[in-house]
């Protein structure tokens, strides 16, 4: 199961991503409350999102982004059945890519 | 915490296939995977120290055509939905900063040619403090800053 959903909408011409990733966005100041110990830092540090394999968004994050990170951007053209993909990357070098197929919205 | 890393386990062998096959349609590229991650700019405790991390500079130009969509009051400071959008032209990337955050940096999205500016995503904040978005156009970068008030600090720390 990916750890990544994915949704791409077109209308008038206007391509709007939607993504909801599941990750800790651990800060490393959070203390476990049974150890009282920090909980280690585990953070996404980079996403890159494409269109037909050309890069339409990289993002740098830190670990203030909330947990289960939301994001939503949208770019000009795209037409339905385009592929669009996320992949993300975190300070632990583990990752994770999706991909989904453009739906037109009438 | 472990079911996330079994999760993540299993994920990674079962992903192996598309793993391999998003590299080779260039999905996710060697370069870009590996592309640096701004450590000292995220790690700064001032504004102006993560702002020359990740431009070389901290000048900013104020400017009223950028909107930032924020809650005024921020329940949960864990969770605080941040929308940014500007109607400049030749925007190369969107950058989100919270004032009083250990460290200010939270957030770069850099922009494909295509891509509007205009992008949400939901940050923590610790406590009440301006949220600042940062707007680099045409070389330079212009600013504006929203207050949002937060009941319950978000950063755990």
């Amino acid at each position: 199961m990916s750890s990544i959903k994915l949704r791409a909408s077109t209308k008038d011409g206007i391509t709007t991503v939607k993504t909801l990733i599941s990750h800790p966005m651990e800060t490393g100041s959070r203390k476990d409350a049974k150890t009282g110990e920090k909980i280690p830092a585990h953070f996404i540090q980079e996403v890159v999102c494409t269109h037909n394999g050309a890069n339409v968004l990289t993002a740098s994050w830190g670990p203030a982004i909330s947990k289960n990170p939301y994001l939503s951007f949208s770019f000009k053209g795209g037409a339905s059945g385009d592929k669009v993909g996320l992949s993300w990357v975190d300070n632990k070098g583990e990752k994770d890519t999706d991909e989904t197929e453009i739906k037109e919205i009438k | 915490m472990t079911s996330m890393k079994r999760r993540i386990f299993l994920k990674g062998s079962l992903a192996s296939g598309a793993l391999g096959v998003a590299v080779s349609t260039g999905l996710l590229t060697p370069r870009t995977a590996l592309a640096a991650w701004a450590k000292e700019a995220f790690e700064a405790k001032d504004i102006n120290s993560a702002l020359s991390g990740l431009f070389g500079t901290s000048d900013l130009t104020a400017s009223d055509k950028i909107k930032i969509k924020a809650p005024d009051i921020a329940e949960n400071g864990a969770v605080v939905p941040i929308s940014v959008s500007t109607d400049m032209d030749g925007v190369e990337s969107i950058t989100i900063v919270a004032e009083k955050n250990q460290n200010p940096l939270t957030a770069t999205f850099t922009l494909g040619a295509t891509t509007l500016p205009d992008v949400s995503t939901r940050i923590k904040m610790g406590k009440t403090s301006s949220v600042i978005a940062i707007v680099k156009s045409g070389g330079k970068l212009y600013s504006t800053g929203k207050e949002v008030k937060v009941t319950i600090g978000g950063c755990g720390g």
